[in-house]
């Protein structure tokens, strides 16, 4: 049998970097096969070239034996190779089921179609509301449409490039007992993840690049987790260190009684919601996406602003009715969920995207930005970080995922940030670095920053967090002391079925099984 | 650099086509709308005064272009700053006086943001349409200057035509020299250009605004009002669009009448896009729309093309300028980095 996917020696130049570098490899039908590598190991890059979305400048490809010539994403689809990208690619202003329309049908019978979304979704344990705007969706909401949109198609091979970063881990569950079925079904699945405990569970065999090269082939299912973050990042991993804190006396972030309407008829209201984050510890909010989070998070950050000043304070003053860079100059640093479009602009450069939020550390005079110390603003994070991108003149856009999200949030922690808001601190980040980033949240707030952290990753949670908060259908639960509590009691809290006012229309969103 | 290469080579073929199939020799007409308008020191000098106005308002346009805001009234605009700038040059008490220039140049600036305040206002406080407001005010401001030169300003003297009085010699740019038309107001477009320059290219307020355009959740983001981007868009575009009315009035015409811009306003947001919205791109862009104005004319008159001709020509080249660019960005985009 020859195998489903067969690449010999592809590479892949892009300026000043090579990025795919004489790749070869084969992927036999069934066969889930995982690609690791740290960020900016050229994972994203292989995967748009097999599936035509980049080109690669030498090399083949064959698919059942038979050689793929230059091909687009439309003519993979038609063989039956779907892809669920890093950063998805859908149309903001349309629907979701229109998003899939265009990508899968030709009939255009959208109630139809509106129908199988529902109760595909539902069956694979990741609801979405064919009938909303994708602009309105999270962050998790998007992946949940992309995962499903791809699984409509019954493909023969498909590709997930880190999939699971903001699904809940239910449905991470679902989404493998899913893949598991397609694979037995003899569908080929390359998967990649920065999650080794996923590859351990769900994968046959792993390919590890390193600088856009080959450097080994594993089985997962056969290796210990060390052993694979060892051949990924090619050294030991650093240990972490968190000393215990010392919490500041007064709260440097205080949010009493906020209670704020849903944005829109899709969002969560939030109710009395009432927390304090101290100096010198770090608070983790934990929940399901979709439960508030969204719109807790742009009301701290002052993306969204409040009528009751006194609602949320920070440092002691009324914060609430401050837009963002007002709660900035009170020394608030904050890295969102979305990092292009949100947290960069795509197609600027880094040194420009420094100056997005760094401009008040000097780097505008006499109402002129400084190019140069904008330049060495950027480079010192991209150094520091380790970021690897072509220099500060790199555009945000041309990052790895996982790179840029280390330039975001270095970039706010070089703002030396008194209240420190982050949101998914980690996503797409390789294990070094992510591990890297958790010592630097630790370092920060020891030295006496608030630093209040929103993740849905439980583990990271537990491993950095002093205090844990839960947020359920837009109701924040009281602190709970790490050491006190336990995965399975936060795991309720995240999943209660909210008792208080019964059913609000919106259950399906919060109450996963 | 590639598009605007491949733009002209194809105007020149589907030129030359179009001209061949109907009659008149290519290269014959292609020189007589190119070459021949630039052949006397006439020819230059309106062809910098042409271009003057639509490098100055495409320069304040594209301020808010950039960062999405679609001012596309520059006609009205210009047309209230040339009234501004010409009731105080008609009614200011000495009429010899020195400042009475200056006066009007703030005049006609005042007069265009005026007019392009309220569209700023409606959107940042109602989130109005500022494309349709833009518009329609045009509208208002033609009639409006149709009103006063029929009614209250029209000169008693004038034989009933529909103009004001001459302005006086205090209130007009002296021509560099008396033969030909151009004047001193090209210097206030070189400094409008390097403004532009300086604004969008080195200050923090046009990093902001090109935040806006680029990416809205990123200006919301870092706190940059998106109000101030409105106001400032609108209000640089206005502002320009008013002083290049104010140098119509006080330069080639000395007075009002009903048709006081040949479509400046809306030939300089063709001006700001062939530009790339960038300072330098624009005073290249103001430069061949002038040429095409020119060339039109003169094929008009010495080869006796006719205007529909004309201006079909002119559009294919337009057409064939924007398409290539569009289709540049788009590969540009295309890829939209999944990382
Ligand atoms: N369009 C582009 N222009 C320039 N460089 C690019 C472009 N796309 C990718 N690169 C570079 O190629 C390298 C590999 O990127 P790629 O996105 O494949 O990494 P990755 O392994 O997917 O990383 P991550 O785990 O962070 O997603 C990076 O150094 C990146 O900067
Ligand atoms: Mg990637």
């Amino acid at each position: 049998m020859p195998p489903r996917l067969e690449l010999r020696n592809i590479t892949k130049s892009y300026p000043g970097i090579v990025a795919n570098d004489d790749i070869s490899m084969s992927i036999m039908p069934g066969e889930i096969h995982a690609v690791l590598g740290e960020n900016g190991a050229g994972k994203s890059t292989l995967m748009k070239i097999i599936y035509g979305a980049a080109q690669a400048d030498s090399g083949e490809i064959y698919c059942d034996g038979k050689p793929i010539a230059a091909h687009t994403p439309a003519t993979s689809r038609a063989l039956g190779i779907e892809m669920v990208y890093q950063h998805f690619a859908l149309f903001e202003s349309v629907t979701v089921v229109e998003n899939i329309a265009l990508a899968v049908s030709n009939t255009f019978d959208l109630d139809a179609l509106a129908r199988q979304i529902t109760e595909l979704s539902n069956r694979y344990g990741m609801p979405i509301d064919p009938h909303r705007r994708v602009h309105d969706l999270s962050v998790g909401e998007r992946q949940r449409v992309e995962i499903v949109r791809c699984l409509l198609q019954a493909p023969k091979l498909l590709i997930l490039d880190e999939p699971t970063s903001v699904l809940t881990p239910q449905a991470v569950v679902k989404l493998f007992e899913t893949l598991r079925q397609l694979a037995s079904e003899g569908c080929s699945i390359v998967y990649i993840s920065h999650k080794l405990d996923e590859v351990q569970e769900l994968c046959d065999t792993a390919t590890v690049l390193r600088n856009g090269k080959v450097t080994g082939t594993a089985r997962p299912k056969q290796s210990t987790s060390l052993e694979l973050a060892r051949m990924m990042v090619g050294a030991e991993l650093p240990e972490m260190h968190v000393s215990p804190s010392v919490p500041s006396e007064k709260p440097v972030l205080e949010v009493r009684g906020l209670t704020a309407p849903a944005r829109d008829k899709y969002g969560v209201e939030l109710k009395n919601v009432s927390f304090e984050v101290r100096g010198g510890e770090i608070v983790g909010l934990a929940g399901v996406s979709g439960n508030g989070q969204a719109e807790l998070i742009s009301l701290l950050s002052g993306e969204r602003t409040h009528g009751n000043a006194l609602s949320i304070q920070i440092d002691g003053r009324a914060a609430a009715h401050l837009n963002a860079s007002e709660r900035r100059k009170l020394g608030m640093a904050f890295v969102p969920e979305e990092r292009l479009g949100r947290g960069a602009v795509p197609p600027h450069a880094l040194w420009q995207n420094a100056v997005l939020t760094a401009h008040r550390t000097g780097l505008v005079r006499n109402g002129l930005v400084d190019r140069k110390g904008a330049n060495s603003f950027a480079a010192k994070i991209i150094e520091r970080f380790k970021v690897k991108a072509n220099g500060p003149q790199a555009s945000a856009q041309s990052l790895s995922g996982g790179n840029l999200q280390k330039f975001i949030v270095g970039r706010e922690i070089a703002l030396q940030p008194k209240l420190f808001l982050v949101a998914q601190p980690t996503w797409g980040v390789d294990v070094g670095a992510a591990a890297f980033i958790r010592q630097t949240l630790v370092d920060l707030s020891r030295s006496g920053a608030a630093v209040l952290v929103i993740s849905e990753e439980l583990d990271e949670l537990f491993e950095i967090c002093d205090r844990l908060l839960v947020i359920c259908q837009g109701q924040v639960s009281p602190p709970l002391i790490r050491t006190k509590t336990n995965r399975e009691e936060i795991g309720l809290l995240m999943t209660k079925v909210d008792r208080g006012n019964g059913t609000n229309g919106r259950g399906e969103v919060a109450v996963q099984d | 650099m590639a598009a605007p290469v491949i733009a002209t080579v194809l105007t020149l073929v589907v030129g030359s086509l179009l001209f061949a199939t109907l009659g008149y020799d290519p290269l014959v007409t292609l020189q007589a709308f190119f070459i021949a308008p630039l052949n006397s020191l006439n020819g230059l000098s309106e062809w910098l005064l042409k271009a003057s106005p639509l490098i100055l308002i495409a320069c304040g346009l594209a301020v808010g272009f950039r960062a999405n805001v679609w001012n596309i009234g520059a006609e009205g605009q210009l047309i209230v700053g040339a009234i501004a700038a010409c009731g105080v040059g008609l009614f200011y008490p000495n009429p010899e006086s020195p400042i009475l220039l200056p006066l009007m140049f703030l005049a006609g600036a005042c007069g265009g943001m005026a007019w392009a305040a309220i569209p700023a206002f409606l959107r940042a406080r109602m989130n109005t349409n500022e494309i349709l407001v833009t518009l329609m005010l045009t509208y208002i401001a033609t009639l409006l200057l149709s009103w006063l030169v029929h009614g209250p300003w029209r000169d008693p003297a004038g034989f009933n035509y529909p103009q004001t009085a001459l302005l006086s010699a205090a209130a007009m740019f002296e021509p560099f020299d008396y033969a030909y038309r151009l004047n001193a107001s090209v210097f206030i477009t070189v400094v409008a250009v390097f403004l532009m320059w300086l604004f969008t290219d080195r200050s923090f307020l046009g990093y902001k605004m090109s935040v806006s355009g680029a990416a809205p959740l990123a200006a919301r983001y870092a706190g940059f009002r998106e109000s101030s981007a409105v106001w400032i868009g609108l209000l640089a575009g206005g502002a320009a669009a008013g002083v290049a009315g104010m140098a119509e009035v006080a330069g080639p015409l000395g007075q009002l009448s009903p048709q006081i811009s040949p479509g400046y306003g809306f030939a300089a947001i063709i001006v700001a896009f062939i530009g790339r919205l960038n300072a330098f791109g624009i005073v290249l862009g103001g430069l061949l729309m002038s040429l095409l104005f020119l060339g039109g004319e003169a094929v008009q008159m010495n080869l006796g093309l006719s205007a529909a001709l004309t201006r079909i020509f002119q559009g294919i080249l337009l057409f064939f300028l924007l398409a290539a660019d569009f289709f540049i960005f788009y590969r540009l985009r295309r890829i939209p980095e999944h990382a």
